[in-house]
């Protein structure tokens, strides 16, 4: 390629250069500036605030910060029950449609991925008045079998938060663990069935094992959705605040530091190691499930 | 790409080899169904719950039974959101409009550039570029939201449209659907070709590239619509005034409203909720040829 034809190339890339560094790059840097500062109060209270050189004080504070690591915990517990349940469901669900004729598959395709289609913000606001002992049909319903469930209890608001996030996942995952799917050579199958392996027995050794790469990938994903657990909880707490509180998960925690505490330094220390605590247990995920394959 | 050529590579071949009846058990293939229909029936039942809700009044919403309609009021219900607080949900609804449609389209353009730049041409620091849209799926909201707002906040922009739009200009996915769609769809021969004929390289772009790439760009638009349309976090950390609100940010201040400040808005809310859904299901619908193949794009990466 001409030299000066290479050149013009990357200028078509540019813009985005541009704003990646504008949106991206110096963000991330002016927020690992801030989080090595600390507003002191000058004079006698009486005058501004000025900022001062703290080091990594806003860090060591994070990491004993027991509401911080509080949320941390609790969404990674969440995580463990709640993301295995999702993609064993959209797992079997997409190999259930894979064993039917395209067509039928294609419809109940359209049909499952409907909350997808449905914004995340509509979502909680429909299910949490589904839960509501108000208005909500789930309430009546318990009565008829003699279960007087109150969704918004303590004990149950994770599962009412879990049951919202499967069933606005479980599509999107779906779809992507059948295209998956659909890549398997299909004459793997006619070979097992001629050695007389019942349906059950392909989708367990060779369906699953092929799919494993969609597995592990709508797990990461789902991993570093739940990390940044925000919405769902913070509709949540419009309702029931006594039980869902104002540090429930650990972008909670940062946002009410800045803006109801008021403390963007801290907060912005925080939102450092939320992205640390991102990408190691982005990377153990990735580490434990590819040596499961070895 | 490879998945879907895979796709198309492997229908016919499924027709032809349709698995031996015989092979299946009837009570098995029943199973499945009905594991389906209670699995789509779970899918539905909270749209059609949020359907039937929307036509009812304050009572029969209270105390009728909520899975079947009980008196019809979705006009009344639709006049009443319309009209609270001098029509502020159609100002909402314009601005979701406005963030989402204005910011994906120069969101799309400044993607389609660069993934044809990053897909068509070899220059020094490609992988460089690649390597930062590819580390950027890993940031967290959080960490670019609130440097974001203390910068527009330095700037004058918080509280204003341009809030919202700029950060759509930068869209890490977009860029690379656009390579991807780029390397499928743009044979090397094709500019050679143009480039003999004296055609320039933005000419080429322009009449050229971005219309081979109008099903990739439509895909690249139609999900950073959905993205922008259903965004939260970011409204909700730069956005202020009540007048420069989106509809999600708009119907999570209703739902609050209650125990805030004494007013039930439930029935407000919920036909609110219901419309804010209606343009996704008709782009969707509309688009579901490219939004699908973006989907299972998604995987890949």
């Amino acid at each position: 390629m001409v030299r000066s034809q290479r050149w013009k190339g990357a200028a078509f890339t540019v813009p985005f250069q541009l704003g990646f560094v504008f949106l991206y790059l110096i963000p991330i840097g002016y927020a690992v500036y801030e989080s090595l500062y600390r507003s002191q109060s000058s004079g006698l209270g009486l005058g501004g605030t000025t900022d001062e050189f703290s080091g990594l004080a806003n860090y060591r504070q994070g990491l004993a910060d027991s509401a911080f690591l509080g949320s941390v915990f609790r969404v990674l517990l969440f995580a463990c029950v709640q993301i295995p349940v999702m993609l064993l469901v959209s797992l079997l669900l997409a190999l259930f449609l894979d064993t039917l004729a395209s067509r039928a598959a294609g419809r109940f395709r359209v049909l499952l991925l409907v909350p997808y289609m449905i914004p995340g913000v509509v979502a909680a606001i429909v299910w949490i008045n589904l839960y509501s002992p108000d208005v909500g049909p789930l309430t009546p319903l318990g009565k008829v079998f003699g279960l007087t469930w109150n969704f918004f209890a303590p004990s149950m608001v994770w599962p009412a938060i879990g049951n919202l996030l499967t069933w606005h996942g479980i599509g999107y995952n779906m779809v992507i663990i059948y295209s998956a799917l659909q890549g398997v050579p299909r004459e793997l199958f006619e070979a097992a069935r001629l050695d007389g392996a019942s349906e059950r027995r392909i989708a367990l050794s060779i369906k699953v094992p092929y799919v494993r790469g969609a597995l592990v990938l709508t797990g990461m994903l789902s991993i570093i959705q739940m990390l940044q657990l925000f919405n769902e909880p913070a509709l949540f707490r419009n309702v029931t605040p006594q039980t869902v509180s104002d540090d429930f998960t650990p972008i909670m925690v940062i946002y009410n530091q800045a803006f109801n505490a008021g403390n963007y330094h801290y907060a912005a220390a925080l939102s450092v190691l939320l992205a640390l605590i991102l990408g190691v247990a982005s990377f153990l995920f990735y580490r434990l499930t590819s040596k499961e394959a070895d | 790409m490879a998945l879907i050529e895979e796709r198309t590579r492997t229908g016919p071949v499924r027709r032809i080899g349709k698995p031996d009846p015989a092979a299946r058990s009837r009570g098995g293939q029943r199973f499945l169904l009905v594991g389906l229909v209670l699995a789509a029936a779970y899918s539905l039942f909270p749209v059609w719950w949020l359907l039937v809700a929307a036509t009812k009044d304050r009572t029969a919403l209270y105390q009728s039974n909520g899975l079947w309609f009980s008196g019809w009021h979705l006009w009344s219900n639709l006049h009443q959101v319309f009209t609270y607080e001098n029509g502020i949900f159609l100002r909402w609804t314009a601005n979701s409009f406005l963030y989402a449609g204005v910011g994906s389209l120069g969101g799309t353009l400044v993607a389609l550039a660069t993934g044809y730049g990053l897909a068509r041409f070899d220059f020094p620091g490609r992988g460089l570029v690649f390597a930062c849209v590819v580390g950027s799926f890993l940031v967290p909201i959080a960490l670019l939201t609130l440097p974001l707002y203390l910068l527009f906040s330095k700037i004058g922009l918080v509280d204003t449209p341009w809030a919202m739009l700029i950060p759509c200009l930068v869209n890490p996915f977009s860029v690379y659907l656009a390579k991807v769609y780029t390397e499928a769809t743009v044979p090397y021969e094709l500019l050679e070709a143009a480039r003999i004929d004296g055609a320039g390289e933005p000419r080429i772009f322009f009449s050229i590239v971005l219309r081979m790439m109008t099903t990739g760009g439509a895909t690249v638009f139609l999900l950073a619509f959905v993205n922008t349309w259903n965004a939260f976090f970011l409204p909700l950390t730069v956005l202020r005034g009540e007048e420069n609100w989106t509809l999600n940010l708009g119907l999570y201040n209703w739902s609050g409203k209650r125990l805030e400040s004494g007013v039930d808005l439930t029935g407000l809310v919920l036909t609110g909720a219901l419309l804010s859904i209606v343009p996704m299901a008709v782009m969707m619908v509309a688009m579901r040829r490219y939004w699908r193949t973006g989907v299972t794009l998604g995987a890949l990466k």
